[in-house]
């Protein structure tokens, strides 16, 4: 098993933060991983990246060019990394600000209206765990007993006490993701 | 069982400080190295192990600072990225020259001048080569993984010490940005005055009346007294070279065709290798563990087994030199590399690879 997911979007979207979670629950599974964000002037309002590897064997490059699963949380990242999602790959977007949708054939493709969601739950904070449920709603990569884990891990345990409402927004993210082409 | 906690690179280095029983680091912060104090000064290890964690008002500041906590026989260090490191280079070659142990982390980005925060591997010819003035030679470590960061701590500590030389972990960008698992083992305290005094009977930590003055300089003028301090130094760097080459390979023992890197690129070129396999090709890594001692007799065992030798790197080419010198034009040797900033992904070296060697 090898998952090679890239996350991109705006700062201040919690997209590194969405990929650490990611991270620390494969290493609850017992999986190798790999975390590289690009890092740099990158700020809030900027555009922010990370690549996630998850595998049960040893990582050798965490530099790719091509992913198994794309999620692209504005047009800029949709734009630069949709041509990069390998042929029957999957690319989960959140079509807040999209104007110009994905067109591949190939891939899956799903739609995530996170910041609808994240409103509904009462709290824009909870946006990259509604997306992480979307993603594990399509990819069962990690179990949720492990999500839990990797909450309690990458959240300082002064706001443990915000961990079930990272659970609800993960488990909302589940339900809300629409499929608009499935290969 | 040992912990496993995800870290970068950089965290890792600073964890692995505090539990081998480090004395003090002295540093200014620079990208993209700022996490190795960040961590440091959270986990406020002065309470705890007694470790001084200090921001100096310089690189240069922490490299003299680093200077004088080795002149005690402690276990010293500091860390930097490019730019600062060459404001630390008077430093090293005094610390060479007055055969200090310390440990200095360089975490490499893109150059020449302030360059770019970006990864890179341009600093090789500094710190495997020189840096400083005069024939001196550091112990260079070049880590792949956060797990190497926090394991090459202790490993340097230990050969700067056994050398009474400085040792380097030349990082990169890569490394102390990337966020990996990493086991934290066994922990080492800091050793008392009463060991230190023991096991460094050199250090400047007091003199009593039943032993003469310890005296440390880098400072001899007459050329003979000069000319013993070199030899011993290069005895030293022999003795290296004997002792305490390390390496790993990947895929070697059938290879026709050899890559060399180091750092970030033997991860990436791994990849490389499996690509080359899955079409046939038989290819092989050999990651330089050390830089300095180079593993050039490894490379020259396999030279008669291969077609090829291509070095990789984030640079315009300079540990391609040590890969040539060790093949000494038994088979061709090519480069490949990117420059400020830029990552060689596995596709281009798998592009570049069939280009040098005229394959389709």
């Amino acid at each position: 098993m090898k998952e090679e997911i890239i996350i991109a979007g705006f700062g201040g979207q919690g997209v590194l933060s969405m990929g650490k979670i990611l991270a620390y629950s494969g290493i609850m599974q017992n999986l190798e991983v790999t975390w590289m964000p690009s890092y740099g002037p990158e700020m809030r309002g900027g555009t922010a990246n990370v690549t996630v590897i998850l595998s049960d064997k040893k990582i050798s490059s965490p530099i790719l060019t091509t992913y198994d699963t794309v999620i692209a949380l504005n047009q800029q990242s949709l734009d630069k990394f949709e041509s990069r999602v390998k042929p029957g790959g999957l690319l989960i977007y959140d079509p807040n600000g999209i104007t110009h949708l994905p067109t591949r054939k190939d891939i899956t493709v799903c739609s995530i209206a996170a910041v609808d969601v994240a409103a509904e739950l009462g709290s824009a904070k909870v946006y990259n765990m509604v997306v992480l449920g979307a993603l594990l709603q399509m990819k069962p990569i990690v179990e949720m007993e492990n999500v839990t884990k990797g909450l309690m891990k990458s959240i300082p345990e002064r706001y443990h006490n915000l961990i079930p409402m990272n659970e609800a927004a993960i488990e909302k993210g589940k339900q809300s993701i629409q499929i608009l082409n499935r290969i | 069982m040992a912990e496993k906690i995800l870290m970068k690179g950089n965290e890792a280095i600073a964890c692995s400080a505090i539990r081998n029983g480090v004395d003090g680091y002295f540093g200014y912060p620079i990208t993209p190295q700022s996490e190795v104090m960040e961590t440091l000064m959270a986990e406020k290890p002065w309470e705890t192990t007694g470790m001084v964690v200090l921001q100096a008002e310089s690189e240069t500041a922490s490299i003299n600072m680093v200077y004088g906590g080795a002149c005690c026989g402690k276990k010293v260090m500091t860390s930097s990225s490019s730019p600062g490191i060459s404001l630390m280079c008077e430093g090293l070659s005094y610390m060479a020259g007055a055969e200090l142990p310390c440990l200095v982390v360089n975490v490499v980005r893109g150059g020449p001048g302030l360059g770019t925060i970006q990864p890179g591997q341009g600093d090789y010819y500094q710190i495997v080569k020189g840096g400083g003035h005069g024939d001196y030679r550091c112990v260079v470590l070049s880590p792949a993984s956060a797990q190497d960061m926090y394991d090459f701590v202790d490993k340097a500590f230990d050969l700067a010490f056994k050398y009474r030389c400085p040792a380097v972990i030349l990082a990169d960008g890569v490394i102390g940005q990337m966020m990996e698992k990493v086991e934290i083992h066994a922990t080492k305290p800091r050793r008392t005055n009463e060991e230190i005094e023991k096991t460094c009977p050199w250090a400047t930590v007091g003199k009593r009346a039943d032993r003469p003055r310890n005296i440390i300089t880098s400072l001899a003028l007459e050329s003979d007294v000069q000319e013993a301090t070199n030899l011993r130094l290069q005895a030293k760097y022999r003795k290296m070279e004997e002792e305490d080459v390390l390496y790993s390979t990947y895929m070697t023992e059938d290879a026709e065709y050899l890559f060399v890197a180091y750092g970030c690129m033997s991860r990436i070129v791994e990849t490389t290798v499996d690509m080359l396999r899955e079409n046939g090709i038989k290819a092989g890594l050999l990651r330089p563990i050390t830089l300095f001692p180079f593993p050039t007799k490894q490379i020259q065992a396999l030279v008669p087994q291969i077609k090829s030798a291509m070095s990789i790197e984030l640079s315009a080419g300079q540990m391609v030199d040590d890969v040539r010198l060790a093949v000494n034009g038994a088979v061709p040797v090519g480069f490949y590399g990117r420059l400020g900033g830029n990552i060689c992904t596995p596709q281009e070296i798998f592009d570049a690879f069939k280009k040098f060697n005229n394959l389709q």
